[in-house]
């Protein structure tokens, strides 16, 4: 288990230094996130060192938003004079978001697959 | 009662609360018992009752936060399960985050700007889409506020999480691949997170979405923004 904390912690201090020193504007997880994927891919890690600790934290990521969501009693006086706009705004683009998404998807997929299907024949 | 504010009563009290959410959630069916979201209102309830600030709370809930950043870069193995699915479909997926992108932020600040929201206000739902510490970057960068952008993002991953499924149906989207998708670019981690509860497949595809747009919206927001008139 320790084998699994130390390589996730050295993935997350990979994009820590990245950030830094690179200034991208992209947070150090997302970029620990891509490194680690493209080392478990080039074989520099195996699967089984980060596996067990992986699977935990991925299943219960919901858990670890909830402090970040409390902070919303810092704000509930904004909140409740724009709840409207905050509310109306935020549930409508949310789906709006999930159809365009799976919509392009769909159609770009079938689209590739249809001129790959020309192309062979 | 000193104690009420001890950093470890008060961790342990959001475990309790959740788990309890959890156990009802799994024993009824109801989706509106959601751990998350009655973990939140249950602590805000308590904190507000007991008269403890947000601040006096963080000094035991920085211990959570602080796993989220792990729990991202965990994300990697997913995805690396993923990959070959992702190379196969590389244009269609970059295509798609794209789109669901730009829409997702340019309908929510049109929207918002509907409803009579304040700038700042618009700011501060711009990237409302993607994982906290994406989202409250570009907004304290474009002059949001937030920790409101924090509370709505988490609220939207909650929303999403919820009804996605539903939604997708409707949408009549019928892969798998793009249902998980599109719920992980609407609704980041904690979308996510109700994916992989209908399995590790749903679960990987939606962790593509937050991973492509939080990336794309990283680079995008503060364009778009800008050309929707709220430069900083």
């Amino acid at each position: 288990m320790i084998l699994q904390f130390g390589v996730l912690f050295a993935f997350l201090v990979a994009g820590e230094l990245l950030v830094r020193f690179t200034g991208i504007p992209v947070p150090s997880s997302i970029i620990g996130m891509v490194l680690l994927c493209a080392s478990l891919k080039l074989g520099i890690v195996k699967l089984k060192w980060v596996e067990k600790l992986s699977s935990f934290l991925v299943h219960n990521l919901g858990f670890f938003f909830v402090p970040a969501g409390i902070g919303l009693m810092n704000c509930l006086g904004l909140i409740a004079d724009q709840l409207m706009p905050i509310v109306c705004a935020s549930v409508i683009s949310t789906v709006i978001i999930i159809a365009v998404t799976g919509w392009v998807h769909q159609f770009t997929r079938s689209a590739s697959a249809k001129m790959a299907h020309k192309i062979i024949k | 009662m000193d104690f009420l504010q001890n950093k470890f009563f008060l961790i342990a009290l959001t475990f309790g609360f959740y788990l309890v959410a959890q156990f009802i959630q799994r024993r009824t069916g109801i989706k509106l018992f959601n751990p998350i979201l009655i973990a939140i209102a249950a602590m805000i309830s308590f904190l507000l009752l007991c008269d403890i600030d947000y601040d006096t709370y963080k000094q035991g809930g920085d211990y959570i936060d602080f796993w989220l950043k792990p729990a991202v870069v965990a994300l990697g193995v997913p995805l690396y399960k993923q990959l070959s699915t992702i190379k196969r479909q590389l244009l269609p997926l970059l295509l798609s985050e794209l789109a669901g992108c730009v829409a997702g932020v340019v309908s929510v600040v049109l929207l918002a700007e509907m409803f009579g929201a304040t700038r700042q206000v618009v700011i501060s739902l711009a990237p409302k889409a993607v994982t906290t510490p994406i989202a409250m970057e570009i907004s304290s960068a474009m002059g949001g506020i937030a920790p409101l952008t924090a509370a709505v993002v988490v609220a939207t991953g909650i929303f999403g999480g919820m009804t996605g499924f539903r939604i997708v149906r409707m949408s009549r989207i019928h892969s798998p691949i793009a249902e998980g998708l599109s719920i992980g670019t609407a609704a980041h981690a904690v979308g996510t997170s109700a994916a992989m509860e209908r399995s590790e497949r749903y679960g990987a595809f939606s962790s593509i979405g937050l991973t492509l747009n939080g990336l794309f919206t990283a680079l995008l927001a503060p364009i778009i923004l800008e050309l929707l008139g709220y430069s900083v």
